[in-house]
C-alpha cells in the first residue's frame, strides 16, 4: 500500500475516531476490564437492548490467554485491539459508511478487491447471534459485519448494525509489514513491539505458567456469588460487570489448561447464564418487553 | 403481449444460496401469475451478489374475463340464508335468478390489468420468500413483524413493457433506476424495461447472469493458467462460489513460494480452495504448480497488481501456518498423539475416543485371526486401529477437519512405519458413501471394518438408532461402507444380530437397488430367516434375480403363485407340516393320474438336488432344480383336478401342492416375489 501517506498504528485509530465521529458515534474509551472481545463491551452487548437509538465506536483491547504465543508469533498475540462501531437502529447506508472508514484510511477500492463474503455471527456466551460479513480485502478478512438480531437470547428491537474491524490486521496490511511488532506505533520511530513486545512474553508466561489457578477457582466462584448479589439488588450493569469478570477468569483456567472437557461445558453455561441474566434484568429494570 | 422486468436488489446474498434463490423467485412467482390465470411465455432469471431479478415474456395486458356461478338457498328458505348468500356474491336480491325454486347468482369477473396483478403479486413473493436464513434491519425492525429478507433489501424494479408497476413494501417503493457495480459505477441507472436491463447493467459493470459469469470465470482462469503453463484443476462448485461473490469478475493468477510444496498437496489445496476460494493448478507434469487463481470483483486501476501481491501475502501467511503445524505435529510421534484421545468424549455413553480405539484395535485383530479378513498381518492391523484416531489431536487436522485420515497417513510414513499401517490409517475412513473407493488392502479393510462395526454395534448397544430423517451419528453411512467392504472383498462372516441385522437387510435393499438389484428378491431370500451372511445373501439374490429372468423362472413363478393362491383360498389352515406335505407315489390310496405321479416323481428328484445346492452355495444349481419343476407343475394344473369330488384326492392333491410350495421355499420365499 503506497498511496499517499501510511497511517500509523496510532492514527489508524485517530483517522477511524474522526471518521465515525462524524457519523454521529459517540467516541468511547475501552471498557476498563478484561474481555475476549470489543462485543463484551456494555455499550454493544446492554445498548442492543431496547428501543432506544445508540450510535458508538470505541477501540477495546480484548485478551484471549490461549492465543498468547510469548511474542514468538508475527500475527498471534494475547491482546490485541479491536475497533468496534455499533448503530441503532442499523442506518439504511451502513455498508456505504464503512466503504467510506476504508478509503478514510487509505483503501481505494478501484485498487484493492473488496468483497462481503458470507459470515453469519453467533455468541452463544451472549445468547446472540446476527447474519452478515466478513469483510475482505485483496482475500484477507479485515472486518466482521454484522446485524444483530438477538441478544441475551431476547429479539433486537431495532436491529444493529456492528462493525469489528482487526486493528493490527489492518494496520500490517495498510503498511506493508509481516509482523505485527514491526507495526510502526507512531511516525517518531516507536514500533508496536517497542510498546507491546515484552507484554506478549510476560502475560504468556503468566497466562500459561504462572496464575495460581487455586485463587483463579476462587475467583471464578466470588464473581458468581457477587453477581447474584448484583441481580438481587437490581443493579444488571454491575452484574454484567461479573459476568466479564468470570469470563476472562475462565479463560485463564483454560489456558493453564485445568478445565476437564467435563468441567469446560458446565463452567461456560455458567458465564452464559451470567451475561444472559445479566441481560434479563437490564430489560427489566428498563421496562422494556421482550 | 409485453415483457415485465422484476429485480430486487439488496445487500449482499451469500454466494451459496444465489441460485436456489433464482429458481425459488421463478417458481413463486409464476405460482402468484397462475393465481390471477396468467402464464408468461417464458421466464429468465438473473442473479448477482446484490439482485434478484426475472424478465418474464409474453404477458398479456390483461387477465381474461370469468363468468362464476353460485347455487344459493331455496327461495322459500328464511331471510337471513338469502341475506347470507347475497354478501357472500355481493349481489343485490334483483340481479339473483330463480331456478325452480333456488336461488343462483351469476358473477362476471371482468379481466385485471395485469399491471395491478403484478403489483400484488410481487410483495406477496417477497414475503413468502423461502431463504433458508433471514433477517430484519434498520427503524422497521422496531418490530418482529417488520419484513425479513436475507440481508438488508434495498430496491425494487418492476416495468411492464415500458411502464412501471406501482409496488409498495414496507415502504420501498418501485422505480425504474437501479444501481450498478459497487465500486465501478457511482450514482443510479435508469432502466428502460426487459429489452435494456441486462445490457444497461453490463455497461455499469454488472454481468446479471450466473451462468455468464461463470463461464467468464472458467475461461479466463483457463487462460490465465494456460499462460504461464499451467491448468486449473476443474472444480465447479468453486467457479459458482466466485461467481457468487462477484458481479463482474476478474480472475488473477499470483504464485507462492514453491518451498510451501513440501507440505502435503490436500493441505495447498484446502487452504487454496476453502480457506481463500482460489483455484487450484497443476504444471504440465500434473503435480501441483506454486500458483493460485483469485477472482477479483473489479478491473483494477493498476491492472491487478495490488490485489495479486495482497493475496500472495495472506496465502504466504496461511501456508506458513499449515506449514508450521506439519513440522509440529511430526514432532510427536502418532503413538504419543494417541495418548490424547483418552481426553476426547467419543459419546457419554460409550466412554473417550481412547475407549474406541481399544475396541476397534481388538476387533481389527479378531477379523483377521478368525479368518474373515485374508491375507493381513494380525499385528498390523492392531498397531494401525491404535493409530488411526491420533491424528484428531494433531494441529493440522484441527485446522482442517476434512484431512483426518489423510494426515495420519502422512505422518505414519514420516515416522518410517510400514506402508501398510499408513495405508490403512489415511483410509480406514473410506468408503465414504456411494461412489467413493472401498478399501481392498487386506489391513486397510481390518481396520475400517472394525471401526465401522464398533461404532454401529456400541450405538445399536444403547439403543441409539436412526429414525427417520435423523441419523446424528451417520449410522446409515457406516452400514453402508460395511456392506460394500464385504460385499468388495468377499468377506464371509455373521455380521451381525437381532435389530441390527434388520438395519444391515433394510441399507443392503437401498444400497443394491442402485446395482439394480431388486429388493423383493432380497425380500424373498431374507424371508427365510437367519441369513447374517451377506455373500451369501446376495449370491442367493443374484441367482434368483437370473432364473426369475428366465422362462422356467417366470413360469414356475406363476405355478407357484397358482399352488399358494389355491392353497391359501382351500386350505387356509393347511399348515407345511412335513408328514402331511410329503406325499409320495407309494403311499396314494388311489391311482394317480399321470401328471400327478410325474409331478411326484419331480419333486422327489428336485428336492435333494435343491438342498445338496444349496447347502453348497451352488445357487445357481439349487435354481436349475427348481427349474426342472416346471413342467411337472404346468403339467399337473393341465391335467389334474385339485377339488375332485373325493376327498382323499382332494386333500392328497393340496398336500401335494404345499409340497411343491415348501420345495420352492427352500431356495426362496417366492411369495415375497412381486410381478
Amino acid at each position: 500500500m503506497a498511496e499517499g501517506k501510511v497511517l500509523s498504528f496510532q492514527d489508524l485509530i485517530l483517522t477511524l475516531h474522526a471518521y465515525w465521529g462524524k457519523q454521529g458515534c459517540v467516541i468511547l474509551q475501552p471498557l476498563d476490564m478484561e474481555v475476549g472481545a470489543g462485543t463484551f463491551h456494555p455499550a454493544t452487548t446492554l445498548r442492543a437492548l431496547g428501543p432506544n437509538a445508540w450510535n458508538a465506536a470505541y477501540v477495546q483491547p480484548s485478551r484471549r490467554p490461549t492465543d498468547g504465543r510469548y511474542g514468538e508469533n508475527p500475527n498471534r498475540l494475547q491482546h490485541y485491539y479491536q475497533y468496534q462501531v455499533i448503530m441503532k437502529p442499523s442506518p439504511a447506508n451502513l455498508q456505504e459508511l464503512y466503504l467510506g472508514s476504508l478509503v478514510e484510511i487509505g483503501i481505494d477500492p478501484l485498487v484493492h478487491d473488496i468483497r462481503f463474503v458470507e459470515d453469519d455471527w453467533e455468541s452463544p456466551t451472549l445468547g446472540a447471534w446476527g447474519l452478515g460479513w466478513e469483510v475482505w480485502c485483496d482475500g484477507m478478512e479485515v472486518t466482521q459485519f454484522t446485524y444483530f438480531q438477538q441478544m441475551g437470547g431476547y429479539d433486537c428491537k431495532p436491529v444493529a448494525g456492528e462493525l469489528t474491524y482487526g486493528l493490527e490486521r489492518l494496520a500490517m496490511y495498510i503498511q506493508g509489514v509481516d509482523s505485527v511488532y514491526d507495526l510502526k506505533f507512531n511516525d517518531a520511530g516507536v514500533t508496536y513491539g517497542d510498546v507491546f513486545l515484552e507484554n506478549e512474553r510476560q502475560m504468556s508466561k503468566w497466562n500459561f505458567e504462572v496464575a495460581d489457578t487455586e485463587k483463579l477457582f476462587r475467583w471464578f466462584r466470588d464473581c458468581r456469588a457477587e453477581y447474584d448479589q448484583c441481580i438481587e439488588n437490581g443493579v444488571p450493569l454491575a452484574a454484567f460487570e461479573q459476568a466479564i469478570k468470570a469470563s476472562h477468569t475462565f479463560n485463564l483456567l483454560q489456558a493453564r489448561g485445568v478445565i476437564s472437557v467435563q468441567e469446560r461445558a458446565s463452567y461456560m453455561g455458567q458465564v452464559r447464564d451470567m451475561a444472559k441474566g445479566s441481560c434479563e434484568k437490564w430489560m427489566e429494570v428498563n421496562g422494556w418487553a421482550a | 403481449m409485453t415483457d415485465f422486468l422484476l429485480e430486487l436488489r439488496c445487500e449482499e446474498i451469500p454466494a451459496r444460496m444465489q441460485l436456489k434463490a433464482s429458481e425459488d423467485l421463478a417458481r413463486l412467482f409464476t405460482e402468484e401469475l397462475a393465481k390471477a390465470g396468467l402464464k408468461p411465455a417464458s421466464i429468465d432469471s438473473f442473479v448477482t451478489p446484490r439482485r434478484l431479478a426475472l424478465i418474464a415474456r409474453g404477458l398479456l395486458l390483461e387477465t381474461a374475463a370469468v363468468s362464476e356461478e353460485f347455487k344459493g338457498p331455496r327461495t322459500s328458505a328464511p331471510a337471513q340464508a338469502l341475506e347470507g348468500f347475497l354478501r357472500k356474491t355481493g349481489l343485490t336480491q334483483d340481479q339473483l335468478e330463480d331456478r325452480d325454486g333456488v336461488w343462483f347468482a351469476v358473477v362476471n369477473k371482468p379481466g385485471r390489468a395485469t399491471a395491478d396483478v403484478l403489483a400484488q403479486a410481487v410483495p406477496a413473493v417477497v414475503r413468502a420468500f423461502p431463504w433458508p436464513k433471514s433477517m430484519r434491519w434498520g427503524a422497521a425492525s422496531q418490530t418482529t413483524e417488520s419484513l425479513r429478507w436475507v440481508r438488508p433489501l434495498k430496491g425494487i424494479v418492476a416495468i411492464l413493457g415500458e411502464d412501471l408497476v406501482d409496488i409498495e413494501i414496507e415502504g420501498l417503493h418501485s422505480g425504474y433506476a437501479t444501481l450498478g457495480h459497487r465500486f465501478h459505477h457511482a450514482g443510479e441507472i435508469t432502466i428502460g424495461g426487459a429489452h435494456d436491463y441486462a445490457e444497461k447493467l453490463r455497461a455499469c459493470h454488472v454481468i446479471v447472469s450466473h451462468q455468464e459469469r461463470q463461464a467468464i470465470i472458467a475461461a479466463r482462469a483457463d487462460e490465465a493458467a494456460t499462460a504461464h503453463g499451467y491448468s486449473v484443476i476443474e472444480d465447479k462448485g468453486l467457479i459458482a462460489e466466485n461467481a457468487g461473490l462477484t458481479e463482474w469478475p476478474v480472475p488473477l493468477l499470483g504464485d507462492f513460494d514453491p518451498a510451501f510444496l513440501e507440505v502435503p498437496p490436500e493441505v495447498i489445496q484446502l487452504t487454496l480452495r476453502i480457506n481463500q476460494k482460489y483455484f487450484v493448478l497443476r504444471d504440465a507434469a500434473g503435480k501441483l504448480a506454486p500458483a493460485f487463481i483469485c477472482t477479483a470483483n473489479i478491473e483494477a486501476k493498476d491492472g491487478g497488481a495490488a490485489i495479486i501481491a495482497g493475496n500472495r501475502k495472506v496465502l504466504a501467511a496461511r501456508l506458513s501456518d499449515a506449514r508450521f503445524f506439519w513440522e509440529q505435529d511430526r514432532k510427536t510421534k502418532l503413538a504419543d498423539h494417541a495418548q490424547k484421545l483418552e481426553r476426547i468424549t467419543f459419546h457419554e455413553k460409550l466412554g473417550t475416543v481412547a475407549d474406541k480405539v481399544e475396541r476397534v484395535a481388538k476387533l481389527a485383530r479378531w477379523l483377521v485371526e478368525e479368518g474373515i479378513v485374508k491375507g493381513a498381518d494380525a499385528d498390523l492391523a492392531e498397531q494401525a486401529a491404535r493409530l488411526a484416531k491420533a491424528d484428531l489431536v494433531t494441529e493440522m487436522v484441527g485446522e482442517f477437519p476434512e484431512l483426518q485420515g489423510v494426515m495420519g497417513g502422512y505422518y505414519a510414513r514420516a515416522e518410517g512405519l510400514p506402508d501398510a499401517v499408513a495405508d490403512a490409517i489415511r483410509d480406514h475412513y473410506k468408503p465414504v458413501g456411494q461412489g467413493d473407493d472401498v478399501p481392498t488392502a487386506p489391513v486397510t479393510v481390518a481396520v475400517s471394518l472394525a471401526d465401522k462395526l464398533d461404532t454401529l454395534r456400541s450405538f445399536f448397544g444403547i439403543d441409539e438408532k436412526p429414525t427417520g430423517s435423523r441419523d446424528p451419528f451417520a449410522l446409515r453411512r457406516a452400514a453402508l461402507g460395511v456392506i460394500q467392504i464385504i460385499t468388495a472383498n468377499d468377506l464371509r462372516f455373521a455380521v451381525a444380530e437381532g435389530d441390527l441385522l434388520d438395519f444391515f437387510a433394510d441399507r443392503l435393499k437401498v444400497q443394491q437397488k442402485e446395482a439394480g438389484v431388486r429388493h423383493d428378491l432380497i425380500d424373498a431370500v431374507l424371508a427365510l430367516g437367519g441369513e447374517d451372511d451377506l455373500v451369501r445373501l446376495l449370491a442367493r439374490v443374484k441367482a434368483l434375480q437370473s432364473f426369475v429372468a428366465t422362462d422356467d423362472g417366470a413360469n414356475l413363478l406363476a405355478g407357484y403363485k397358482r399352488a399358494a393362491n389355491i392353497l391359501k383360498k382351500e386350505a387356509p389352515d393347511l399348515s407345511a407340516t412335513p408328514a402331511f406335505a410329503r406325499v409320495t407315489n407309494k403311499e396314494l390310496s388311489y391311482e394317480p393320474e399321470k401328471a400327478e405321479a410325474d409331478l411326484i416323481a419331480a419333486l422327489d428328484a428336485a428336492e435333494p438336488r435343491a438342498a445338496q445346492a444349496v447347502a453348497a452355495e451352488e445357487f445357481e444349481g439349487a435354481m436349475a432344480a427348481l427349474a426342472t419343476l416346471r413342467a411337472p407343475i404346468d403339467a399337473f394344473f393341465d391335467a389334474v383336478t385339485v377339488n375332485d369330488a373325493d376327498p382323499a384326492k382332494r386333500t392328497t392333491r393340496l398336500a401335494l401342492l404345499a409340497r411343491v410350495r415348501d420345495a420352492v421355499h427352500n431356495v426362496a420365499d417366492f411369495s415375497k416375489i412381486t410381478g
